[in-house]
């Protein structure tokens, strides 16, 4: 059985700065990094490597560059990475993007049985939490969002049972496999790459699939095939902050003070 | 009264043949130790022997340790007596009353004199176990009152009594002359007593064959004993002096990295000889574990039983891995004496005082790191809190993982020049924690301050800057330490920079020894020793004399000072600042006590025993210095956080560069 990681290379945010004129991501020179919720897909894939022996392949759409974000998933251990490339898929939104990850998943449910999907809970560029959901409409699979621990899951009687995170509260849920995952950080704590597995994965292969390997209607990827277009990115502004008491000579009024406002604004859950 | 030769010499040549078989397959199994030179330098080499083997000056730093240069020279000159002993109860005819008779006599004399000596000190030392007892000869799998010290010491006491006796002996029966004898002399005057009157000769004669078998045998029991116990140092600790590391062990050795490799130590076999060789040398004189402040705190980790670990394993292991077999004991997370934990790995600070203490150059930190290379490298197992600082170093290239665009916001109200070869001088490498940390950047501050105060022609790498590497060398992370090196390297090269200052001891000691492993020879000065160059050629001139700091205490940082050997370049800034010499802890110099920090030990947390900046942060407060003054961001952190944790308050800590600032203000 196959599990599939799905993950993406995304500059890294913290590094990112509005262009104030262009109202665009500034990218030059911004180091790129893994997704970081797609680590913990990464890592799940691999502890169902481990658990049951499942094969494991991680799939990345992006410009060729993305291939390292691939390499570093061969280092952790996935048995296939798969570099989806090509022109025709650039400037997609999150529905262009689903189908093209969808493609390259059924493609490999060719050769092999694929019984999850896993992808991080959302990118940290684009924040929409969609591709996930859009994946798991388009294969059909169960899908199950925000996931922050796997119950029980049995690849022979094909069941799965996660714990959802939402806000305040868990949710149990139980499916069929296959499934599609998308998972939040407290899922796992993802492993660090061991030295000779690294030294491996420079020269592993990364497939390069394009569009003529998926042979995709080119009207419903990239560009063309993208509802969404993106008018306007800017940084809100933020309100001034205010100074509450006096901290410098009465630290405990000014504590209990803040604790105060913290609970009226319900900003401190007891 | 001489021996019955057909008796003895087949016994000895037994011991002899015994001897040699135990000694043959102990240290045959250094031979499955990866190589290494340690036969370069030999006319260094030999005179770091004599000094430290022969001249026994480590031995000698500690008061008691003069018993044991007694002991040690007795045991050199009784080498020729017993040297002899042998000889003639093997061959009765040959002896040293075959040499010129003053030089025979003189022989003579030295040879009572210092058995008498050699039986004193023995006394002393068993006093000393009995009696005083100190906890560092405890240990985990030694006690100081085993059995074998004091069998060891027995022999020696034994040999020196049948010595005296059987010259005793021979001086009452008229075969030697008393003379140039004084203590046997003695002996042979109690000797004559206890049998007055009648045939001396039959009287003494059984005594006198009773004191040559005595001698003999314990002779012979102590070669056969040798090879087996701690006093296997009597072969070793000499050639170990000669092999030791030339260089002080403050870089660990660079690795390949290759397919088809492993990395570090994770089994015996994949120490160097010489860290094998270093198990049979250590003499269990625990003064490593006595300086080491992971133990001193509680901490599983002593050094002394590190190396006993690597012993123990070898001598499990070795025989089976010479055949291409397989390990039964494994060196790490195994049971028993063989093997060490994990949490014993990652509790070292590398603080170098377990070096710097042993007498017999044993480096036990350089194998703990080889340890903690295994584990991160082919196993991926450390502290949880370890993943960020890893993934921090490789994605933003500093532990915190800020973003490497604020690396500048500490000058935002200075004019600070980037570094530009031809126009700036020296390159102020500022480090991650003087760019990043909120109190550091103080002192970022106040040595730019000063820098430009000196007209000292200075800029900096900004944005460009990198993290040195240092947390992560030490930690093991051999892997992500040599591209971050390699990166600075080629920085610095395309840079031109040739003159580097640094206010961090970790970044000095890693731009200036381990980046040398690269080719890169440049020319780095700690803060301290640029300020104290500054003062005295009058560059930099106070405007005031320091007095608001009041009693400062100075805090020797293990990089700076036990890695580097620079001592009294702070205290000199510091006594020229304030007008007095720095108050000195208990622990000061070589035998200062590290903050905490060091290893790596910055980014973990510190669950067993007690905290080690308490400890030495309790040690200052005992002192009542009214500043502790530091030349080290992490010693700064240390203690700024262990006096909050002991509500001292009231105590400042000050880095020296602040105090010198401080002096810059107007008057
Ligand atoms: S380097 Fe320091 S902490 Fe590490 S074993 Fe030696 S004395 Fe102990
Ligand atoms: S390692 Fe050195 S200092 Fe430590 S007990 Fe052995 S001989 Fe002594």
């Amino acid at each position: 059985m196959l599990a599939v990681a799905c993950i993406k290379q995304v500059p890294d945010t913290t590094q990112v700065q509005i262009d104030p004129v262009t109202n665009t991501l500034v990218r030059e020179g911004i180091p790129f990094i893994v997704n970081p919720y797609d680590t913990h897909a990464i890592e799940e894939c691999l502890r169902l490597k481990d658990r049951f022996g499942f094969r494991v392949a991680a799939i990345s759409m992006g410009p060729p560059n993305a291939e390292a974000t691939l390499r570093k998933a061969l280092a952790l251990g996935v048995d296939q990475a798969i570099l989806l490339s090509d022109r025709v898929f650039g400037g997609a939104d999150t529905l262009a993007t689903s189908h093209v990850l969808s493609a390259a998943i059924s493609r490999l449910a060719d050769q092999e049985e694929v019984g999850l999907v896993i992808c991080g809970k959302q990118t940290i560029d684009g924040d929409t939490a969609q591709v996930g959901p859009g994946i798991a409409t388009r294969l059909g699979f169960t899908q199950l969002t925000l996931v922050d621990r796997i119950e029980h899951i049995d690849p022979q009687t094909r069941v799965i049972r996660v714990r959802r995170k939402l806000e305040g509260r868990h949710e149990i849920v139980e499916g069929p496999l296959p499934a599609m995952l998308t998972v939040v950080r407290e899922l796992n704590r993802p492993r660090y790459p061991i030295v000779p597995m690294r030294l491996a994965s420079t020269e592993a292969e990364v497939q390069l699939w394009n569009n003529e390997v998926l042979k995709l209607d080119v009207n419903t990827i990239g560009l063309k095939g993208s509802p969404t277009w993106v008018s306007r990115i800017f940084s809100p502004e933020r309100e001034k902050g205010e100074i509450i008491g006096d901290g410098a000579h009465d630290p405990q009024g000014a504590a209990r003070m803040l604790i105060q406002r913290l609970l009226a604004k319900d900003l401190l859950p007891l | 009264m001489s021996p019955d030769s057909a008796i003895f010499t087949p016994l000895l040549l037994a011991a002899l043949v015994f001897f040699a078989v135990s000694c043959y397959k102990r240290f045959s199994l250094v031979t499955i130790g990866r190589t290494e030179d340690r036969f370069d330098a030999v006319g260094t080499r030999l005179k770091e022997m004599f000094l430290y083997a022969f001249g026994q000056l480590r031995v000698v730093k500690r008061p008691f340790g003069i018993n044991h240069f007694i002991i040690f020279w007795s045991f050199v000159i009784l080498l020729i007596a017993n040297g002899e002993f042998l000889v003639n109860g093997v061959f009765p005819g040959v002896s040293l009353a075959l040499l010129p008779e003053p030089l025979h006599r003189v022989l003579l004399l030295a040879f009572d004199i210092v058995s008498l000596l050699a039986l004193v000190s023995v006394l002393l030392a068993m006093g000393r176990r009995l009696l005083l007892k100190p906890a560092y000869l405890d240990s985990a799998y030694v006690k100081a009152r085993s059995v074998e010290g004091f069998l060891i010491l027995t022999f020696i006491m034994l040999l020196m009594l049948a010595y005296f006796g059987l010259h005793g002996v021979k001086i009452a029966m008229g075969q030697e002359d008393g003379a140039w004898m004084p203590v046997s002399s003695v002996a042979a005057g109690l000797l004559s007593c206890a049998s007055p009157g009648g045939c001396a000769h039959c009287c003494l004669l059984p005594w006198g064959a009773g004191f040559w078998w005595a001698h003999a045998l314990v002779l012979i029991a102590f070669l056969c004993f040798l090879p087996m116990s701690k006093h296997m140092h009597i072969l070793t600790a000499i050639p170990n002096c000669f092999f030791r590391s030339l260089e002080k062990p403050n870089t660990q050795p660079r690795e390949e990295f290759a397919k088809g490799m492993s990395y570090g130590a994770g089994r015996v076999d994949r120490f160097t000889w010489k860290d094998l060789f270093d198990g049979y040398a250590c003499t269990e004189c625990g003064r490593c574990q006595d300086a080491c402040p992971a133990n001193a705190t509680g901490k599983s980790l002593n050094p002394r039983q590190v190396v006993h670990a690597i012993k123990t394993n070898l001598l499990a292991n070795g025989p089976l891995l010479r055949k291409g077999g397989e390990p039964l004991v494994p060196l790490i997370d195994g049971e028993g004496e063989g093997t060490n934990t994990e949490e014993t790995i990652w509790a070292c600070t590398t603080c170098g005082a377990c070096l710097e203490a042993c007498p017999v150059f044993i480096e036990q930190m350089p194998k703990i790191v080889k340890m903690r290379r295994h584990l991160v490298q082919m196993e991926a197992k450390f502290p949880e809190e370890l993943l960020n600082l890893f993934e921090n170093m490789e994605s933003r290239s500093n532990p915190w993982g800020i973003a490497p665009t604020e690396r500048t916001k500490w000058c935002s109200t200075l004019a600070v020049k980037q570094f530009e070869a031809g126009e700036t001088e020296y390159l102020f490498y500022v480090g991650c924690a003087g760019s990043f940390d909120a109190r550091q950047k103080h002192v970022t501050v106040a040595l730019a301050t000063i820098l430009d105060a000196a007209g000292v022609s200075w800029g900096i790498l900004g944005k460009e800057e990198k993290c040195c590497g240092d947390s992560l060398r030490r930690l093991g992370n051999e892997y992500v330490f040599d591209r971050m090196a390699r990166e600075n390297v080629k920085l610095f090269t395309d840079k031109g920079v040739k003159k580097v200052i640094t206010q961090c001891p970790h970044c000095f000691s890693t731009l200036k020894n381990d980046y040398r492993q690269y080719g890169l020879e440049l020319e780095v000065v700690h803060h301290s020793e640029l300020l104290q160059d500054l003062l005295a050629a009058g560059r930099l001139k106070l405007t005031k004399q320091v007095e608001e700091l009041g009693k400062v205490l100075f805090h020797d940082s293990c990089y700076l000072g036990r890695h580097n050997d620079v001592y009294e370049a702070p205290r000199t800034v510091i006594a020229t600042a304030t007008g007095a010499a720095p108050v000195e802890m208990e622990r000061s110099q070589e035998n200062s006590f590290c903050c905490g920090a060091g290893g790596g030990r910055m980014w973990m947390e510190e669950f067993s025993g007690t905290r080690i900046n308490h400890n030495r942060v309790d040690e200052a407060l005992r002192i009542e210095a009214d500043t502790i003054c530091v030349a080290c961001p992490y010693c700064m952190t240390m203690f700024e956080d262990g006096l909050k944790d002991r509500q001292a308050g009231e105590t400042k800590v000050r880095d020296i560069a602040e105090v010198v600032a401080e002096g810059l203000r107007p008057a």
